[in-house]
């Protein structure tokens, strides 16, 4: 019996990413750039999401050109971002052949009170969560990965370090509770119960949970896997900053060595201006994609 | 007996979570000295390319082949069955270029397409639950290369000597069969050693 789709193979796609650096790219010749220096995975945009920021008005999926265009470019998996809620724009990525899909808060949401069923689906989904109630209920709902949303766009690494810090604390809580105290734990968090026992038996999510949103330099990279993320997104702070290549290579051995200092050190050398970043407190509400989604 | 796992990039915990549920003790190999602490390897699942150029940065192209020279064994699962490949379809390079095989990359076709299976793995079981994630397969093999698995015509796993092979994730699932197998390779050729 020959089964695609399942549980496993969503979920182990994204297994396979683990202790890679997934990059934001915007047409092919970014996109061979970030496979040379060792990327696990490429995300195809029509802008980075600090461009996005800039443009303003309402970010949509990405033209399939553009899309088709870096699937042909580079062997490593492609994905792609669909708006929240969007589950038409998720279908046409799908169809495009997209190895995974984001449905992300970078984006303008479609949808103010739902977000996609992904476990309809047989390509996979990535999404973005502050804290272990939401990484939850994107599970819930298909998710096979998840990520920090962070403050995408700003080159700003604060909002990634909240979010995993919640997360994480939030994880080993649930691990020493008493099996007694889980269902109002699951309803003050609203989370499904039966996910909640997962991370109260596992001591983690039953996904891969990466770092996301204002990851710039080797260091953002290093200290979100310190913090216990399993990988990272890097999206405006490789083509962003003074030197993509350099940045790109850098940011991969710093993900990989994490721990080694003075082989970051090293890395760190000379590596020219990363991305300019934004303070967060200078964005207005409306600004904060990570308030986008629930 | 020690079992390292390859750890630059990749499922590395799962490795190492089946390797101590079939009994030995796992070591995540990051730096090239852990290599003379073990007695066999795995080289895990990831992103083939991203495996490969790490490998070379940090000297693992070379150790691994002295590793492979001192008969001990390697098993590769995956992006790991691509690196132990003499020969890649479609280029000139190859990684470790160990295993007189030929192998397609991404050869079931995209991540849509990956799939589960029951496969029979000889001399391991008759009905091995495999997962192919955007997988590759052998195209190819040399006389002194043993097929284990065929899927659809296609080999997925195989050995040669001390090298074992597979295009599918036995660490995906909780069944440690596979690397049972390996283990008594491990074993096998530490006796030879001694």
């Amino acid at each position: 019996m020959v089964d695609i789709g399942t549980t496993r193979v969503k979920r182990g796609m994204a297994e396979m990413q683990k202790g890679g650096v997934i990059m934001d790219v915007v047409n092919a010749e970014q996109a061979k750039i970030a496979e040379a220096a060792g990327a696990v995975a490429v995300m195809a945009l029509e802008r980075v999401p600090a461009d996005i920021r800039a443009a303003g008005g309402v970010a949509r999926m990405a033209d399939p050109r553009v899309i088709e265009e870096v699937m042909k470019a580079v062997s490593i998996p492609v994905m792609a971002k669909a708006r929240i809620g969007h589950f038409v724009e998720a279908r046409i990525l799908e169809a495009l052949g997209v190895d995974y899909i984001d449905e992300s808060e970078v984006l303008t949401p479609a949808d103010e009170v739902y977000h996609i069923d992904k476990n309809s689906f047989t390509v996979p989904f990535v999404n973005g969560a502050r804290d272990l109630g939401e990484a939850l209920r994107r599970i819930a709902e298909g998710s096979s990965m998840i990520r920090t949303k962070g403050e995408p766009g700003t080159g700003n690494v604060v909002e990634a370090v909240r979010h995993m810090r919640t997360m994480m604390s939030q994880i080993r809580k649930v691990q020493n509770m008493s099996k007694d105290e889980l269902m109002t734990e699951a309803k003050n968090l609203g989370a499904p119960y039966d996910l909640l026992l997962y991370v109260h038996e596992n001591g983690k999510l039953p996904v891969v949970n990466f770092a996301a949103g204002g990851i710039s330099t080797p260091a953002d990279a290093a200290l979100m896997m310190q913090l216990g993320a399993d990988g990272v997104f890097v999206g405006s702070g490789i083509f962003k900053s003074d030197n993509p290549e350099k940045f790109a290579k850098a940011i991969v051995e710093a993900t990989t060595h994490y721990e080694d200092y003075e082989l970051m050190a090293e890395l760190s050398k000379g590596l020219g201006n990363p991305m300019k970043g934004i303070e967060i407190s200078s964005l207005t509400q409306n600004e904060r994609m990570a308030e986008r989604g629930w | 007996m020690k079992v390292g796992v390859l750890a630059l990039q990749g499922a590395v915990a799962e490795h190492m979570k089946i390797i101590e549920m079939a009994g030995e003790k796992a070591v995540a190999v990051k730096k090239v000295e852990q290599l003379e602490e073990i007695d066999g390897i795995i080289v895990p699942g990831g992103e083939s390319t991203t495996i490969g150029k790490l490998m070379k940065k940090y000297g693992f192209d070379t150790a691994l082949k002295d590793f492979s020279d001192q008969r001990k064994p390697i098993f590769g699962t995956c992006a790991g069955l691509i690196i132990l490949a003499k020969e890649i379809n479609g280029t000139k390079d190859s990684h470790l270029g160990l295993m007189d095989i030929l192998v397609e990359r991404n050869a079931f076709g995209r991540q849509r397409e990956s799939f589960e299976v029951d496969l029979e793995i000889e001399g391991v079981a008759d009905n091995f639950r495999a997962v192919f994630i955007r997988a590759p397969y052998i195209m190819d093999v040399k006389e002194n290369v043993g097929i284990l698995s065929i899927y659809n015509g296609k080999i997925v796993a195989a050995r040669q000597e001390h090298l074992l092979a597979s295009a599918f994730h036995p660490e995906l699932t909780d069944d440690p069969r596979m690397h049972k197998y390996f283990i008594e390779m491990i074993r096998e050729y530490k006796s030879q050693r001694d």
